[in-house]
């Protein structure tokens, strides 16, 4: 079971590493998917975790249906509205922001083996692959200027901090994963809302533009 | 595991008995995915009897090096294979530090060709020559972070030790065996090996070795100018540098304790057929890649060689 987790746990951190390589916007939304999918399995595979228990496979397939399913179909949707949309190059070229996401992975392994206490709470490598997660979303936040992206940008950081609060969701604290769950719900609303409201307006969705607004 | 000593030197003749059906395997996987015949799989055994019996045309402009460019690159990829494990068995010759020495015998080799190409002449030759160095110089990086991720541990060939810097300790089976104690991140090792295999065997997405477009041309732009047995050599050590990689790959794979020497030999055999058989899968649904895009890929292996690394030192 611990060999099983610690895969799922390598391929959310490959799958970051994607999202940092990857320009196409359907292909960011592709890879959002599989993270959520990652996310659930990573919660089914916890070590310690009552596997089959109802509170386990019920968060599980919460996070399935709005992660996997749910989100990157909002997503999806909002692309298909948005016509002829631009790739989402990153401002500084991909290569730049895998390097520094290496390097957040690193500091990330070295800050689990200084803080007292990680090891009793997170299992082997989830507290890395946590925070690893949420600073590749910060990076896809600023590193990119289409407004979709930066809202992948915001999910991808979102599931970091998920990922921060598994060991605490499994101990049973339903009021957390209610929030978490709604925070999502109403980011992706208000930031979808928001794409529409920019793109109608202004008939572009790259955020680069707005520098060049005048009276 | 089995005492290396005889067996060593037995699975040397194996190799370079059997190298020229790697790309005979290749060709019938291709074949098949395209719905033909395709050439018979000893194909390259009638090429290389040949060549061998044929005289050669050589161009006034050549000189020695032109000669003797195939025939070091032959001799430093069996120099280079003699430092390779296989089945269960150390290589022939093991030393603290051997994959460097590996991993510039297979440079001197490309080296040796390369010279002989610029040798012609001829600007079209230069060209590959220059592609042929730029990609295989990418590749390195990810080769030696692949080596970095697997010298940590000591391997036990029949009660003797062998040193840990040492290929036929890194491939000896034991990553394998590692992913279940919880390092699944050797996992990725694998991946970058078959990026570096395609890359450093011309390969497709990276080079296509049917192609004989000006423009689209590496490997096979250097070799114009060969013909009789120099050819024969040049196609013999392809064969030979593909069995090195496939070696390697087997050497990640196959878990080697607790494991019948001789299941060990066969399951590594198998690997090494079986990667003849992905690398035509791969030749058959995948476009060759651009120009362009090639430093992308090995980037790309070079960056998840990098993770593996990352976290086998830091944890």
């Amino acid at each position: 079971m611990t060999t099983l987790f610690q895969t799922a746990i390598i391929l959310l951190l490959l799958n970051n590493f994607a999202l940092l390589s990857v320009d196409r916007i359907s292909r960011l939304i592709k890879l959002t998917a599989f993270q959520g999918a990652v996310l659930c399995m990573v919660i089914l595979l916890m070590p310690n975790s009552e596997l089959g228990s109802a509170h386990v496979l019920l968060l599980a397939g919460a996070v399935f249906a709005i992660k996997a399913l749910g989100l990157p179909w909002l997503l999806n949707r909002t692309m298909r509205r948005i016509s002829g949309l631009p790739a989402a190059s990153a401002r500084l070229g991909h290569s730049v922001y895998v390097v520094a996401g290496m390097v957040i992975l690193a500091f990330s392994l070295w800050l689990e083996m200084r803080l007292p206490g990680t090891p009793g709470i997170f299992p082997s490598l989830l507290f890395p692959a946590a925070m690893t997660t949420l600073f590749c979303g910060l990076l896809l936040v600023v590193g990119r200027t289409l407004a979709i992206a930066q809202v992948i940008g915001y999910l991808v950081a979102e599931n970091g901090i998920f990922l921060l609060g598994i060991p605490m969701i499994l101990e049973g604290s339903i009021w957390f994963e209610l929030s978490l769950l709604l925070d999502v719900f109403v980011a992706v609303f208000v930031m979808g809302i928001a794409i529409n409201h920019i793109h109608s307006t202004f008939e572009s969705i790259d955020v680069g533009r707005f520098c060049a607004l005048k009276d | 595991m089995i005492e290396s000593g005889v067996f060593s030197f037995v699975n040397i003749l194996l190799a370079l008995i059997l190298a020229p059906l790697l790309p005979g395997i290749i060709n019938r996987v291709k074949a098949k995915f395209a719905g033909r015949r395709g050439k018979p799989v000893l194909q390259l055994y009638y090429d290389l009897a040949k060549l061998l019996r044929k005289g050669e045309v050589i161009s006034r402009t050549t000189t020695w090096v032109f000669h003797t460019g195939p025939a070091v690159a032959l001799a430093a990829t069996i120099a280079a294979l003699l430092l390779v494990p296989f089945g269960g068995t150390a290589a022939p010759f093991y030393f603290q530090g051997d994959f460097i020495l590996a991993a510039y015998l297979l440079g001197l080799s490309r080296f040796a060709i390369m010279l002989a190409a610029l040798d012609t002449g001829s600007a079209f030759e230069g060209m590959g020559a220059s592609r042929e160095a730029a990609f295989s110089a990418l590749a390195e990086p990810a080769i030696f972070l692949c080596f970095a991720c697997l010298a940590w541990h000591d391997a036990n060939f029949g009660g003797k030790i062998l040193p840990d810097l040492s290929l036929s300790a890194m491939f000896s089976g034991a990553p394998a065996g590692a992913w279940a104690a919880g390092k699944p991140e050797l996992l990725l090792i694998p991946a970058v090996l078959v990026a570096v295999l395609l890359t450093e065997n011309s390969r497709i997405p990276v080079d296509d070795p049917n192609t004989h477009l000006e423009l689209t041309m590496i490997h096979e732009v250097m070799i114009l100018d060969h013909s009789g047995p120099n050819l024969a050599f040049i196609l013999y050590g392809a064969a030979l540098k593909l069995w090195f990689f496939a070696a390697l790959l087997a050497g990640v794979l196959i878990p080697g304790a607790n494991m019948p020497g001789w299941l060990h030999f066969l399951f590594s055999l198998g690997t090494v057929l079986l990667t003849a058989v992905l690398v035509g899968i791969i030749e058959s649904v995948m476009a060759r890649l651009r120009i362009l895009q090639v430093p992308k890929l090995l980037g790309a292996s070079g960056a998840l060689a990098a993770l593996a690394l990352i976290l086998t030192l830091m944890r």
